[in-house]
């Protein structure tokens, strides 16, 4: 594998870092980088460590990871959570300039812990905390109940101050939604079970309206919501696909139950990811009421359930 | 009547869904079943996730049908809790 990290890699321009991630020899790893300032989104920091977090250290080379940026991967925990020694002779600090580095989160447990220690860290006000809680909280136990890796999810979190900007990353390598989508609904691609995994109501875990005791498929459908509501951008790439949720045209709220209606980018045949990988950016400056999108995100649901309970396929009785 | 109170399980962000399953499994289902009025006291719980929320109560819906709403109060419920409890109630009435 292969992974390099150019100046910059945002959510906006994520073809392009994935477009360069090379996957031959699955069990080495290369990490290599734009030799002057690199500033990449956690996002694709979180898929490093997770990629690397499956390889034997002894076969992960970054003799090419040469930047003016090094004290900053330092610090976002990249080089101990790939197992390599850092190359960066700077302290690794308390995480209290508003980062919270990469994490490694395990069982539901770790979720929770982490939800409690990290929200401190960002010094939010109490609406934004509860926002990026609510997200990060159900982007984890999505790994946790979908993912089906020992190696869990990774996490890592950072502040923009020119943005004013949260930035969010959370990488598996876990089944990937194909996978798990396909145990109850059919998926012949990646782009159809991404589809079908952000429509609310669909769940890998049962086909039946309501989803299960433990699960709704109701969580990357809030997710998606809640960004589209706010004006962020989210991208979700898992086996050859990315799927890009763009910003709303207009002021109006609209949310659909099918992701192809809303503003978005769907690109095919990137280098295949075994698992998921989600990437947000939380705008705070527009953070708008989580009560009104609620009351959407209701209606859209329900509706959604409706619709497809009016187009049911009855099975037929066989005459002989 | 039966009161569970969410607080000291589930912090001021209920979000942990094995908490939810518990108590689920030990203590609203065997109460309903058991013909009891229920509370749920959200008394200190600041927001909840949908997952949580669905965890803790989608399940009785599909035991009891959606009359189970008459035996369960929603006890001191931020307008977030709120929000998001009636998403659950109004997306498993429509899959019944």
């Amino acid at each position: 594998m292969k992974i390099h990290f150019p100046a910059n890699a945002w959510l906006g321009t994520a073809e392009t870092f994935l477009k360069r991630i090379g996957t031959t020899e699955p069990d080495r790893l290369q990490l290599e980088s734009y030799e002057g300032w690199v500033n990449v989104h956690p996002l694709f920091l979180v898929m490093t460590a997770s990629l690397a977090s499956q390889i034997s250290a002894s076969q992960i080379d970054i003799s090419d990871f040469k930047n003016k940026s090094l004290d900053e991967f330092h610090r976002m925990g990249l080089f101990r959570a790939m197992g390599v020694e850092s190359p960066s002779e700077c302290e690794e600090l308390e995480s209290a300039g508003r980062f919270i580095p990469i994490t490694n989160i395990k069982d539901s447990d770790g979720l929770s812990d982490f939800l409690k220690d990290m929200i401190p860290l960002l010094h939010l006000e109490t609406d934004q905390a509860e926002l990026i809680h609510y997200l990060m909280s159900e982007l984890g136990r999505n790994v946790l109940e979908h993912a089906y890796t020992k190696y869990g999810a990774f996490f890592a979190a950072q502040y923009y101050k020119d943005s004013n900007t949260i930035r969010i990353g959370i990488a598996d390598n876990g089944i990937g939604i194909r996978a798990s989508i396909i145990r109850s609904h059919a998926a012949p691609d990646d782009a159809t079970a991404i589809r079908l995994a952000l429509t609310p109501g669909i769940t890998g875990a049962t086909n039946r309206e309501g989803g299960t005791e433990q699960n709704a498929g109701a969580g990357l459908f809030f997710i998606k919501s809640i960004c589209l509501a706010n004006n962020n951008f989210m991208v979700l790439y898992s086996g050859d696909t990315m799927y890009k949720l763009l910003k709303k045209k207009g002021d109006i709220l609209q949310l659909h139950a099918d992701p192809l209606e809303d503003n978005h980018a769907m690109t095919g045949n990137l280098p295949f990811w075994q698992g998921t990988a989600v990437g947000i950016d939380i705008t705070l400056d527009s953070t708008i009421e989580f009560e009104s999108v609620m009351d959407s995100i209701r209606d859209t649901f329900a509706d959604a359930i409706r619709e497809r309970k009016r187009n049911k396929q009855y099975k037929k009785p066989r005459f002989i | 009547m039966k009161t569970v109170k969410l607080l000291p399980l589930v912090g001021e962000r209920a979000e942990n869904k094995e908490i939810a399953k518990q108590l689920r499994e030990d203590v609203l289902v065997p109460a309903i079943q058991g013909g009891e009025e229920l509370v749920i006291d959200f008394s200190g719980v600041r927001t909840a996730t949908q997952s949580f929320v669905h965890a803790l109560i989608s399940d009785l819906f599909r035991k009891f049908g959606s009359d189970v709403l008459d035996d369960i109060s929603f006890k001191q419920c931020t307008v977030k809790v709120q929000k998001v409890i009636e998403t659950v109630t109004t997306y498993m009435q429509a899959a019944e």
